[in-house]
């Protein structure tokens, strides 16, 4: 386990490498930053010595060098509206995003893995059809409608929730809602479908000899085997779910780190723009990794050395 | 070998019963599929007994209703299409099965009566430790503490032959041989000394030697542990080596029943008789013969014909055959004496016909 690890790590490498490459062309792909950085009506010589100072004349690939060694030591430059560290402005909202992410997380598999497995085990039955229905629509929902939707309704109409800002446990309540809503929906079709391939297996009707009762069947026996494949999708959605904190975190005024990309991407700020893709996509990698670990503890089939 | 707790098992003894009672007996046991097209006859009015200690074999093709019949002991017919629609199947000292509660049906698995399955690749739960897996049949029965629970499975893999149980009870099951699961499934059957145990073709995904070990092992553990058992088997060859008696068994039903001795030495049947000859034989001095088989297939069990329902397969079928089902009863000329051999056949039953099997076959 030890040495699989380090070499699942090792193999973070080169994706974190390629992360790299794709944050640094981000910058370039829009032109030259020099008439980003500068006001229209800048000299020619101011406008060299800025690409002396910045290294912009050198090569392109030394230009890369350089901002991978920055990059490395989280050092993405500064914000050009904040003047700040772009990291340490990431840094500071994170754990408004993770708080989010998490509430989501939570809710999806409090709603999401039981809807699913009595879907399963009531095939057929109204109670399946009203949650295929609910899951297909929630599906089908964007978040950004369903987060308006909520605010309406919730926050204008019925006053109960604020309409958004961080503090209070009401304020989590509608972003992690409306971002839930699409993953309950996922985690349940996919439970859904799982457990019904899991309930026909020969294990399940062994159990059933043995005189287990039904309700241990179905949520211990059979579910520890349906949860594995719905680990792999939760896993591959985190992609999603970070997605979404982009816009859920801007329709409800969160302030995190999906907020900042999207200000920082209105007011062209490169540097806070690559923090954050850096930043996403180095979790992404992570959640995954963590993932497959937890493949090796759900079944003991797969065997890392 | 010595198990303890037995404890909880004694209560269900409390009527008391006579020693001879048959510890299962089925009489006229109906288990029908209902699917949205139709019926599906796979248990069709059958009927047996088995008492203590002994080995009853059902034997019969792929599809005749065998495995229906244990899973419509067991209360574990496939749900929602199977269903238990008339007979008894009264356990000894427990009632009829078949008008049990759930409640009561689940205390009864895996205790009073347990089954062994075909396949014991996929019969293990693959994320638990096998150890773990007996110790909850055991626990699921009776108060123990896991230190106990956990003894008493280490002593089950002990007695099914299973070497260093005490390091295997942590082995998943992915990482044992499927005799050694086959064996781990044996031992989560009788954990808790169930009074029947069923066996559904338990040996016929393993290899040959293997299944000799596994028919030697289930022989063993019927004499030190009392339990009689319940043998399904398409396999005549391991009919010969466990049976007391032997009922066989064709689209549903019961067509001949009888000691184990009689049906090898005079199959009356022209089914059972088929199925004796189509063993391929192995003579000495190397005698080359094309293996005999019984023409045509098996009726469908959603529509069945009228009449005798091995009728369109059978050389000596007449009129009679495909107008009335026989019933199953001794035949009408028992000379040779074999009065608990009963057979589904107008050539034994029919006044007009009587004996005519008897001619034929001794020709």
């Amino acid at each position: 386990m030890g040495t699989y690890v380090t070499r699942r790590l090792i193999l973070t490498l080169p994706v974190l490498a390629g992360i790299l490459v794709i944050t640094f062309l981000l910058t370039r792909l829009s032109g030259d930053p020099t008439d980003l950085m500068l006001p229209p009506n800048a000299t020619d010589e101011a406008r060299a010595a800025f690409r002396m100072v910045n290294g912009l004349d050198q090569p392109l690939w030394t230009q890369f060098i350089r901002f991978a060694g920055n990059a490395l030591v989280g050092d993405f430059g500064a914000s050009l509206r904040f003047g700040q560290s772009a990291m340490s402005l990431v840094l500071e909202r994170l754990p408004a995003t993770a708080e989010l992410a998490a509430a989501t997380m939570a809710l999806a598999l409090l709603f999401g893995i039981p809807a699913g497995v009595m879907a399963a085990v009531w095939r057929g039955t109204a109670t399946d059809v009203s949650i295929r229905l609910v899951t297909l629509l929630g599906q089908a929902v964007p978040s950004f409608f369903l987060g308006v939707v909520g605010i309406i309704v919730f926050a204008v109409w019925l006053r109960w929730l604020p309409t958004g800002g961080r503090g209070s446990f009401g304020q989590l309540i509608l972003p992690a809602a409306t971002l839930a809503f699409n993953l309950v929906a996922l985690i349940a079709r996919v439970t859904r479908s799982c457990m019904l391939d899991v309930l026909k297996q020969d294990y399940v009707r062994t159990a059933r000899a043995k005189g287990v009762w039904e309700s241990k069947i179905i949520w211990f026996h059979a579910l520890r085997n349906a949860f594995i494949p719905v680990l792999t999708v939760i896993g591959l959605q985190v992609g999603l779910l970070l997605g979404g904190v982009v816009v859920t975190e801007t329709i409800f005024s969160w302030p995190g780190v999906g907020r900042l990309a999207i200000q920082a991407i209105y007011a062209r700020d490169f540097p806070v723009v690559q923090a954050v893709v850096f930043v996403f996509a180095t979790i992404f990698v992570a959640v995954n990794l963590i993932v497959d670990l937890l493949y090796a503890i759900l079944d003991p089939r797969i065997s890392y050395r | 070998m010595i198990i303890g707790g037995t404890k909880a098992l004694d209560r269900l003894d409390e009527p008391a019963t006579a020693q001879d009672d048959p510890v299962l007996q089925v009489e006229d046991l109906k288990a029908h599929l209902h699917f949205g097209a139709g019926v599906v006859r796979a248990v069709d009015g059958i009927s047996f007994t088995i008492r203590k200690g002994e080995t009853l074999c059902i034997v019969g093709e792929s599809g005749c209703g065998k495995s229906m019949t244990a899973l419509a002991i067991m209360g574990l017919l496939p749900k929602p299409a199977g269903r238990i629609v008339g007979g008894r199947a009264v356990l000894q000292g427990v009632g009829d099965l078949a008008r049990l509660t759930t409640k009561r049906m689940r205390e009864i698995r895996g205790r009073a009566v347990s089954m062994v399955f075909q396949e014991p690749m996929t019969s293990l739960n693959p994320v638990f430790r096998v150890g773990w897996q007996i110790e909850e049949a055991i626990r699921v029965h009776e108060k123990l503490s896991r230190a106990e629970a956990r003894k008493r499975a280490i002593a089950m893999l002990d007695l099914v032959g299973i070497p260093s149980p005490e390091e295997r009870y942590k082995a998943y099951p992915h990482q044992l041989s499927g005799g050694m699961r086959q064996r781990v499934m044996i031992a989560i059957a009788l954990a808790c000394r169930p009074k029947l145990m069923l066996a559904d073709e338990p040996t016929t995904a393993l290899d040959v030697t293997i299944q000799a070990q596994i028919l030697r092992l289930l022989n063993r553990l019927k004499s030190e542990t009392g339990a009689s058992l319940l043998l399904i088997t398409h396999d005549l060859g391991v009919v010969a080596r466990m049976a007391t008696r032997v009922c066989v068994m064709y689209a549903g039903v019961i067509v001949e029943h009888g000691d184990v001795g009689d049906i090898f030495a005079t199959p009356l049947h022209p089914y059972t008789q088929g199925l004796l000859a189509s063993i391929p034989a192995s003579r000495g001095g190397g005698e080359r013969r094309r293996l005999n088989t019984i023409p045509g297939i098996v009726p469908s069990l959603a529509n069945l014909p009228t009449g005798c329902r091995f009728a369109d397969r059978c050389p000596h079928a007449y009129e009679r055959c495909r107008k009335e089902e026989p019933p199953l009863a001794e035949p009408r000329d028992s000379s040779n004496g074999n009065e608990a051999q009963k057979v589904r056949c107008w050539l034994y039953l029919d006044p007009q016909r009587a004996g005519e099997g008897t001619l034929w076959r001794n020709a």
